[in-house]
């Protein structure tokens, strides 16, 4: 897999979105908040953008902290 | 000039809160939680730190239930006023400030019962006195955490036990102690904790809220206000999950961003530090005053169980006029009369006269406390 394959995490909103941030600042995951893509959610936030790579990571370490993934999609 | 209202609003607040704020407004300035663009996502990110400063503060597990609003006040009628249902019994003390006196009065007023236990003269509570007044239907115990008249500490741990034995919630209005006194949400068994911030968090005016513990059923939460929130926008329904669904509109970003680094700087100074000084100057005061002729020093006289806030009245003069007298002559800014607190002065026997109140902070020294008490003490020999 390698590392232009992204995966988005929605969450519920901005602050969830800037708790995922830190969590995986912390866990050395690379991150980067985007807009939530139009073909997801007509939702006006933002989401969590990650490597694919990192996506089982992530999952792991937002359900450690109990932070809520409303969707998760590879992009 | 010395600043002794800090009781009302902290002053002078450390640099580094006037940076932020600055540099919020210079170097970021856009709204928070809407768009997605970089300025956007830095304005969220300080709001989302600030939450993790306060959360820190008050040992609170989880920044996202930590939701901000205006000051204090809105964050006790929000879970009074949100939380709260006719035919619920709430218990409060004698010693509360109309912050939480008149919201409850006016759910009283709506069918919600309320049981005031009556505090001693000193402003101090018996915990027994409140177990013995809770019922099947009672729901909340509200109090404040110390006095913002006499700085006396109520046993907020204690009645926070009692309070989860009986299955009961325990909001705390910590407004004149975050930051200056210990306050643990976990430890202290606190299910509700309102703060705010422009008292010894050492930020500016317009911010506060209200941290919600693990225990409150959210679902049963009615926001005050509904609005936009930046999240679930193809919905007319206001979200139903924290922080978002109590915080409508724009936040005050810049005013959050001064919160952040006041509630930092307390941090690295350290709650005991602070602790430490006020209880130093707080015992010269009582100390000093108590030994002039004429002067009555209300509260438990006790420092190491109040805050660094202080009350008197001095014989033959009402409080209006030594508070005037105080700022004409010796440059001692201070807060007389009613501090918005009738029922904790009814407590103390000193309503309705008022009292004359020394506020302190951490920026006070030792030096303003001893002119403080020279000052009194020359009024109170011209009175006699």
């Amino acid at each position: 897999m390698n590392d232009d394959q992204y995966t988005v995490v929605l969450v519920y909103s901005t602050s969830h979105a800037l708790r995922a941030e830190k969590v995986l600042a912390e866990m050395g995951i690379d991150c980067k908040l985007i807009p939530v893509p139009r073909q997801l959610s007509s939702d006006c936030g933002v989401c969590v953008r990650v490597r694919t790579a990192d996506r089982e990571a992530t999952e792991k370490a937002l359900n450690g902290v109990g932070l809520e993934i409303e969707g998760i999609h590879d992009v | 000039m010395i600043y002794f209202d800090n009781a009302a609003t902290s002053w002078p607040k450390p640099p580094g809160v006037v940076e932020a704020m600055v540099h919020f407004l210079e170097a970021v300035g856009a709204n928070p939680g809407r768009a997605a663009h970089q300025r956007a996502i830095e304005s969220g990110r300080i709001v989302y730190d600030t939450r993790e400063a306060v959360a820190e503060l008050f040992n609170a597990p989880d920044p996202l239930r930590v939701v901000f609003g205006a000051n204090v006040t809105e964050a006790l009628n929000l879970a009074l006023r949100g939380y709260l249902r006719p035919g619920d019994h709430v218990i409060t003390s004698s010693m509360e400030h109309n912050s939480v006196m008149r919201p409850l009065r006016a759910l009283e007023r709506r069918g919600v019962d309320l049981t005031v236990i009556a505090c001693s003269p000193e402003g101090l509570l018996e915990p027994a006195d409140v177990e013995a007044a809770i019922r099947p239907n009672t729901a909340m115990i509200v109090l404040n955490h110390a006095s913002n008249v006499v700085g006396t500490v109520l046993p907020v741990g204690e009645v926070g036990r009692i309070a989860r034995n009986h299955d009961v919630l325990l909001l705390v209005d910590a407004a004149q102690t975050g930051g200056a006194y210990p306050c643990d949400v976990q430890g202290d068994e606190i299910d509700l904790l309102g703060f705010t911030g422009h008292k010894s968090l050492y930020g500016p005016m317009g911010t506060g809220g209200l941290i919600i513990g693990e225990r409150v059923d959210v679902d049963r939460l009615r926001p005050i206000t509904r609005g936009g929130t930046g999240s679930n926008s193809e919905l007319e329904k206001q979200p139903d999950f924290l922080p978002d669904m109590c915080e409508s509109g724009t936040p005050n970003v810049v005013g959050l961003a001064g919160l952040e680094a006041g509630v930092r700087w307390v941090l690295e100074r350290g709650v005991d530090e602070i602790r430490g000084h006020e209880v130093m100057m707080t015992e010269r005061l009582i100390e000093g005053l108590r030994a002039i002729d004429g002067v009555t020093v209300h509260g438990g006289l006790d420092a190491e169980y109040q805050t660094a806030t202080v009350s008197f009245n001095l014989a033959g003069m009402a409080s209006s006029e030594v508070g005037l007298r105080l700022d004409d002559d010796y440059g001692i800014m201070c807060r007389v009369g009613l501090h918005c607190a009738p029922a904790a002065h009814r407590t103390i026997g000193t309503f309705p006269d008022g009292t004359v109140r020394f506020g302190l902070s951490a920026f006070n020294t030792l030096e303003e406390v001893r002119k403080g008490i020279e000052a009194v003490r020359t009024l109170a020999e011209e009175g006699r």
